[in-house]
C-alpha cells in the first residue's frame, strides 16, 4: 500500500486545478452532498437536454480525493445520457470497493482513483460526488414526472 | 482492586520511557513504522494496570451486582461499589451517593437534560452554553428545547478560541436555568475559566454542569473546590475502558430528580400499582451496569494518580510548547486555537492540503491524528474551515513523537508539492 498509489499525479492535478468548478446558472438540476464524517460538502449543477447531461459543474470544499473525483466525474459524464451515467456509476462503485478486481480498462482517467480501495476510510470521499450527481439526476426526473 | 501502581521515583522526575512500557499497544507498528499515537483526545490507550484489573475481575469476581447472596455476586458488588468510592475520591465528592455510573459523558449530559432540566424549564427559560462545545453538550439541549420550548443561548468565543467573558456574563440572565459548559475544549484545547463561571452563575442562583471529558486526563478535578453542581466525564479518555463514564451531581439536586430510565436495580419495590425507587445513586442506574468498566476506570484513576496528575500536566505542557513551536515553523501551517490556557491539543490546517489528506499521509508514516470536525461543527464554522487535523498528547507521548509528527507533515507538503 503505497501513498503514491492514492495520490497519483492525475489526482493531484485535478485537486490543484479542478475542472468544471463553480456554479452553473441557470441549472436544470442541483443537489448538495454532505459527508457528515468529515464535513465535506459539495454541490453538483446540471444542464440537461432530455436525458442527456449537456453541462455539469461542481463547487464545494473537500479533500484532494473528493475534489479530484468530482473534477474527473464532470469530465466523464458531460454529454452522456442517464443510462450511460448509471452504467458508469456501477463501474466506479466497483473500482472503489472491489479489492482484487482488475482495474476496468474502459474507465480511462477515472482509473486513477483505484488507489482509494486500499484506504477504506477514504472511499466515501471519492464516492460523494457520484451520489450527489445521482441525487441531482433523480431530482430532475422527479420534477419532470410531476409536471 | 488489582491495579498495580507504577513505581514513580522522585517527584519532578517524570520517566516517560517507563510510562510507555505500561502501554503494550505503543509497541506495535503501523504500516511498518513504530506507532506515534496522537489521538488521545478522541480516546486514550489503556495501561496494563487497567487491562489486568479488568481481567482479574472477569476471571475471579464476575456475577451480577446487588442481587445475590452467593460469593461471586458479593465480590462483584464489592468491586463495583469499591470503584464508586474510588471515583468519589478522585473527584473529592462528599459522598458516593453523588457518583452515578453512566456510559460516558454523552449519557451523563442527557441524564441532566432529561431528569434535572426537563421538569424545570418551559418557554422563555434559557440554557446557556458556549460556542466551543462538543456536539454532546449541544444536541441534548436542542432536544430539550423541542420538548419544552426553552431557549438555547450560546456565549461567543474570540479568534484565539477563548470565551468572551463579558458576553458570557451578559447572557447570564434572570431566565437562565442552567449553565452547561466544557471544562476543556476538545477541538481547540482551550481551558475554560470554570471557577469564574461557577462563581458568576451561582451568584445568580444558576446551577452549572461541567463537561469534563477533556479535562480529567490533564487536570486534577476537585468538584467541591470547583463548586459545580454536575460534572460529567468518560472513562476512555482517562486511560480507562470505553462504555463507562461518570456523572457527579450534588446530592441535594440528585435527590429531587426523577429517575431517567426505569428497570431493574433502580427500584426498591415493584407492584403493578406502584413502584418505589431505589436510593441514590442506584436510582439513576437502571439495569445491569458495566461492572468491569467501572473496575477498569478505578484502576485508571489509580494509575494516573500514581503518576501524578500535576506531573502528567507538566509533561504534556512541555510537549504542547514544543509542538506549537515546531508546527508554527512549517510553511502554510496555521494553528487553530491559541488560547492562553490550553490543554495539550494542537488543532491545525495546512494551506492547500485538506485535513483528511494530512490524516492519511500521517497515517502512512505511522502517526495517528484525528482529522475532521471533532464533533464540534459550530467551532469549525466560526473559524470558517470545514475541518482541522488535531494532534493531542497524553502521558506517554515524547518529544520524539513531536519530531515524527513534524517529519510526517513535511512529507505531506512533499506529496502535495
Amino acid at each position: 500500500m503505497e501513498l503514491k498509489d492514492l495520490y497519483r499525479d492525475v489526482i493531484l492535478d485535478h485537486n490543484r486545478r479542478p475542472r468544471n468548478f463553480g456554479r452553473l446558472e441557470p441549472a436544470d438540476a442541483v443537489a448538495e452532498g454532505n459527508n457528515p464524517l468529515c464535513g465535506d460538502r459539495l454541490s453538483v449543477y446540471l444542464r440537461l437536454d432530455g436525458d442527456r447531461v449537456t453541462d455539469v459543474r461542481f463547487e464545494g470544499k473537500g479533500c484532494a480525493i473528493s475534489t479530484a473525483s468530482a473534477s474527473l466525474m464532470t469530465e466523464a459524464v458531460k454529454g452522456k445520457d442517464r443510462s450511460a451515467i448509471a452504467e458508469l456509476f456501477e463501474r466506479i462503485h466497483a473500482l472503489l470497493t472491489q479489492h482484487d478486481a482488475p482495474v476496468d480498462p474502459e474507465l480511462g482517467k477515472l482509473a486513477a482513483l483505484s488507489g482509494v480501495r486500499e484506504y477504506p476510510a477514504r472511499v466515501k470521499c471519492a464516492s460523494l460526488c457520484w451520489h450527489t450527481l445521482n441525487a441531482a439526476l433523480e431530482r430532475s426526473a422527479a420534477v419532470v414526472s410531476t409536471e | 482492586m488489582a491495579a498495580t501502581l507504577p513505581n514513580v521515583s522522585r517527584p519532578g522526575a517524570y520517566d516517560v520511557e517507563r510510562v510507555r512500557r505500561d502501554f503494550p499497544i505503543l509497541a506495535r507498528e503501523v504500516g511498518g513504522k513504530p506507532l506515534v499515537y496522537l489521538d488521545n483526545a478522541a480516546s486514550a490507550q489503556r495501561p496494563l494496570a487497567v487491562l489486568r484489573a479488568v481481567e482479574h475481575y472477569e476471571t475471579h469476581s464476575h456475577a451480577n451486582v446487588h442481587r445475590g447472596v452467593h460469593a461471586l455476586s458479593q465480590a462483584a458488588t464489592e468491586a463495583f461499589e469499591g470503584a464508586r468510592e474510588r471515583v468519589r475520591r478522585f473527584l473529592n465528592a462528599r459522598s458516593t451517593k453523588e457518583i452515578i455510573f453512566v456510559r460516558g459523558t454523552t449519557e451523563a449530559i442527557n441524564l441532566v437534560a432529561q431528569s434535572y432540566a426537563r421538569p424545570r424549564v418551559g418557554p422563555g427559560d434559557e440554557i446557556l452554553i458556549t460556542a466551543l462545545e462538543h456536539h454532546a453538550n449541544i444536541v441534548p439541549w436542542q432536544m430539550l428545547r423541542e420538548q419544552t420550548g426553552c431557549t438555547l443561548k450560546v456565549a461567543p468565543i474570540n479568534r484565539r478560541g477563548e470565551l468572551i467573558w463579558d458576553e458570557f456574563e451578559r447572557l447570564l440572565s434572570p431566565r437562565t436555568r442552567l449553565v452547561a459548559v466544557a471544562h476543556v475544549s476538545n477541538a481547540l484545547g482551550t481551558i475554560l475559566p470554570v471557577e469564574r463561571i461557577v462563581e458568576a452563575a451561582h451568584a445568580r442562583g444558576v446551577p452549572v454542569l461541567l463537561d469534563g471529558a477533556q479535562a480529567v486526563p490533564h487536570i486534577a478535578v476537585d468538584v467541591r473546590a470547583l463548586g459545580c453542581d454536575f460534572y460529567a466525564f468518560s472513562g476512555h479518555k482517562l486511560y480507562g475502558p470505553t462504555g463507562i463514564g461518570v456523572l457527579y451531581g450534588r446530592e441535594e439536586l440528585l435527590a429531587e430528580m426523577p429517575p431517567w430510565q426505569g428497570g431493574g436495580d433502580m427500584i426498591l419495590t415493584v407492584s403493578f400499582e406502584h413502584t418505589t425507587y431505589n436510593d441514590l445513586p442506584w436510582k439513576f442506574e437502571a439495569g445491569t451496569p458495566h461492572i468491569s468498566g467501572a473496575v477498569g476506570l478505578a484502576a485508571a484513576m489509580d494509575y494516573v494518580e500514581g503518576l501524578g496528575l500535576d506531573a502528567i500536566a507538566a509533561h504534556e505542557h512541555a510537549l504542547l510548547e514544543l509542538a506549537t513551536k515546531e508546527l508554527s515553523r512549517i510553511d502554510g501551517l496555521e494553528i487553530i486555537g491559541t488560547a492562553e490556557r490550553k490543554a495539550a491539543v494542537v488543532s491545525f490546517t495546512m494551506r492547500d492540503i485538506h485535513p483528511h489528506d494530512i490524516g492519511t499521509i500521517l497515517d502512512s508514516e505511522g502517526v495517528a491524528v484525528r482529522s475532521g470536525h471533532h464533533c464540534a461543527m459550530p467551532v469549525m464554522e466560526f473559524f470558517g474551515i470545514p475541518a482541522t487535523a488535531r494532534a493531542s498528547f497524553g502521558c506517554y507521548n515524547t518529544p520524539q513523537d513531536v519530531e515524527r509528527l513534524v517529519a510526517a507533515l513535511h512529507k505531506a507538503r512533499e506529496v502535495f508539492g
